[in-house]
């Protein structure tokens, strides 16, 4: 595909009656995801009409804003809550969650361990920028220990979550993470995680610059860019490293992946059932 | 006059909280999600034995109350009819969900079995101390519609209007129990389908691409498609325009706002629902509501026994406030009596309509035990 058609690919989709810019800052990644996104839904010929977004709060739940689809803007934290109405409502439509780092696995850790232990068929997709960016830069349940930020100016003192462990833990059906700067790779995944049944979860490393980047010594967008084109390692590579070789990399590509039925499956077939009297 | 033939009414000898899921069922419910909590379990408890032998019906027990209001939303802007009950705790960790229901214009039927309070105060004793909150509870400034219902019989009919309100004003409606009539068990009789209006929520007809999803209307509310039937748009908790995209400019702030009250206050004559009852020659007059309004009115009969000119108005919708039937009342009576299990949120809005006219009386319990008939028969006939 060269550059023109993937451009006009992405026009399809938009929101042109939208008041553009969106509010993404230069050397963000969420518009990259934003592009991963529909083209994961034009490679799987899914109709309009039968995709919803649902979005978090912050910059990822802005994307929702700007594609032609059924779109929901929900409160912080809950988009998975919203998701799983309507996925059981609506078990035919194609349900996609756009969250953030903090949105997902802070006030809304509660609902993502529990939408992936009760396997709803919805996709979720984590935009992991370690750090809150719309509210300010403050510190998030992924900012790397050590690190600065508005809440941790003398070095972030707490552990990070690990999105992939604790949702492989809570029995999600599909688990990958990816980065934007490996582009190919992500929108694999996306395809692979919209169409797999059940719960299934895509982490996407993407660079904050204005929020993460300037308080981290990054001196640049690029030099963000390429901190996740280095460290950014299949999972294969990662595992040969010895253990202090480890530090600082992220381990990436699909980690689990099930074709357990989704929730919304088997509620209706028991459903029948007890209508039919069985 | 001529006999004509009636089908005999189903009876049922039902809990409170029982009458409640008849209720949603008959008024087209297909959607529960919730967290259980005393004393409301029992209705969710109802429908997730029922739900699944309805066409489509669903039900999900979510991980806490946020979750099942954030569900029952979603499920709705599906195009559902759904609820969810809960009682003191789970309203308040409810209410950011509530405002996101008004500002969002989802329909949606919120079921509140008061406790004692505040905190886990007393799960198993009645109270009416969320009367204010069911008002004010959420954040920012917006309009809701509450009810009530003092006996098992008006469980099933008031839950009938709730849908009926919520789908026609396009709003959550909240339903105020208490623990004694959730769990008073009574016989009740169950309407016939032609004895009772359902109402369905107005979804567009015109082509997609017109289609303006909060666009104003003759009544103040724009039709509404379920995601999935062909209409394509934005909803948010962000103030939004017409079009429904994030908004900052003050005159589409302004009209939204506006709206979200207008839409509701001009149909007050239909949201307002009161029970007047020997109030025609009244000298003392009780305004209660809920388990309350039970001993009035037994307390109304007895004094009327002894002589003294008592009458009551039950109120069955506490927001948006009857001002209407309160002045009414007022214009009769010398004395207002208002008997409530709580230290008077109900009678703050007696008193706000009186304006220092007549005298209002407030009968206040917060010991977990219900105002007796004996109690408020002594008020009434002392003053």
């Amino acid at each position: 595909m060269n550059e023109i058609q993937g451009t006009q690919l992405i026009h399809k989709y938009l929101r042109h009656n939208k008041k553009f810019p969106h509010v993404f800052c230069p050397g963000c990644g969420h518009g990259i995801v934003l592009g991963s996104l529909v083209r994961s839904i034009d490679a799987l010929g899914l109709a309009k009409d039968d995709v919803c977004i649902v979005a978090g709060i912050g910059c990822s739940g802005r994307l929702a804003v700007y594609v032609d689809f059924n779109t929901v803007h929900t409160t912080h934290g809950r988009a998975l809550t919203f998701a799983t109405g309507i996925k059981m409502a609506r078990p035919e439509m194609n349900v996609i969650v756009v969250m953030g780092d903090g949105d997902s696995m802070a006030i809304g850790g509660n609902h993502l361990i529990h939408a992936a232990r009760r396997n709803i068929g919805v996709t979720a997709l984590i935009l992991n920028n370690n750090i809150y960016g719309m509210t300010g830069g403050q510190c998030s349940p992924t900012t790397p220990s050590g690190s600065f930020s508005m809440t941790s100016p003398y070095g972030q003192m707490e552990q990070s979550f690990d999105c992939v462990e604790l949702c492989r833990a809570a029995k999600a059906n599909y688990v990958a993470r990816g980065s934007v700067f490996h582009v190919n790779e992500l929108d694999k995944m996306v395809t692979e995680a919209i169409s797999n049944p059940g719960f299934g979860v895509v982490e996407i490393m993407t660079p904050c610059f204005t929020q993460f980047g300037r308080k981290n010594k990054y001196k640049s967008p690029v030099e963000m860019f390429n901190y996740l084109k280095k460290n950014v390692i299949s999972q294969e590579r990662y595992n040969d490293l010895s253990e202090s070789d480890r530090d600082g990399k992220i381990p990436s590509g699909v980690f689990v992946k099930k074709s357990e039925p989704g929730i919304e499956e088997k509620y209706y077939a028991m459903a029948r059932q007890v209508q039919e009297g069985i | 006059m001529p006999r004509t033939k009636r089908v005999k009414r189903k009876e049922i000898f039902a809990l409170g909280n029982e009458a409640v899921a008849e209720g949603a069922l008959l008024a087209g419910c297909s959607f529960y999600a919730g967290y259980p909590i005393t004393p409301s379990s029992e209705i969710m408890e109802i429908m997730a034995q029922r739900l699944p032998s309805i066409k489509q019906g669903c039900f999900v027990q979510m991980e806490d109350e946020i979750g099942g209001l954030g569900a029952v939303i979603g499920a709705s802007l599906a195009g559902r009819k759904a609820m969810t009950a809960t009682s003191g705790p789970g309203i308040s960790l409810m209410q950011e969900h509530i405002g996101y229901g008004c500002i969002t214009e989802t329909p949606l039927v919120i079921v509140n079995v008061m406790r004692g309070g505040p905190s886990t105060g007393l799960p198993t004793s009645p109270a009416q101390g969320d009367v204010q909150q069911a008002r004010w509870g959420t954040h920012g400034d917006h309009s809701i519609i509450v009810l009530s219902a003092s006996n098992v019989q008006e469980c099933l009919n008031m839950t009938i209007e709730a849908f009926n309100l919520a789908e026609k004003y396009r709003t959550p409606v909240i339903l105020l129990l208490d623990e004694i009539t959730a769990h008073t068990r009574e016989k009740i009789e169950i309407p016939n389908p032609d004895e009772y209006e359902v109402f369905n929520r107005i979804v567009p007809t015109m082509p997609p691409e017109w289609y303006k999803p909060y666009e104003e209307t003759v009544r103040g509310v724009p039709p509404m498609p379920a995601i999935g039937s062909g209409y394509r748009f934005h909803v948010t908790g962000l103030t939004h325009d017409v079009n429904g995209f994030p908004t900052s400019r003050s005159d589409e702030v302004r009209e939204l706002n506006e709206r979200l009250f207008r839409k509701i206050d001009q149909f007050l004559h239909d949201v307002q629902i009161v029970e007047e009852i020997s109030t025609e020659d009244v000298d003392v007059a009780v305004i209660a509501y809920g388990c309350v309004a039970r001993s009035a009115e037994l307390a109304v009969k007895q004094a009327r026994d002894v002589g003294v000119k008592a009458g009551l108005l039950k109120l069955s919708t506490l927001f948006p406030y009857p001002r209407k039937a309160t002045e009414k009342v007022m214009s009769r009576a010398k004395t207002i009596i208002v008997p409530e299990m709580n230290m008077g949120q109900i009678s703050r809005e007696v008193k706000r309509v009186n304006n220092g006219q007549v005298s209002v009386r407030t009968i206040n319990k917060v010991d977990g035990q219900i105002i007796t008939p004996a109690e408020i028969f002594k008020v009434i006939t002392r003053v």
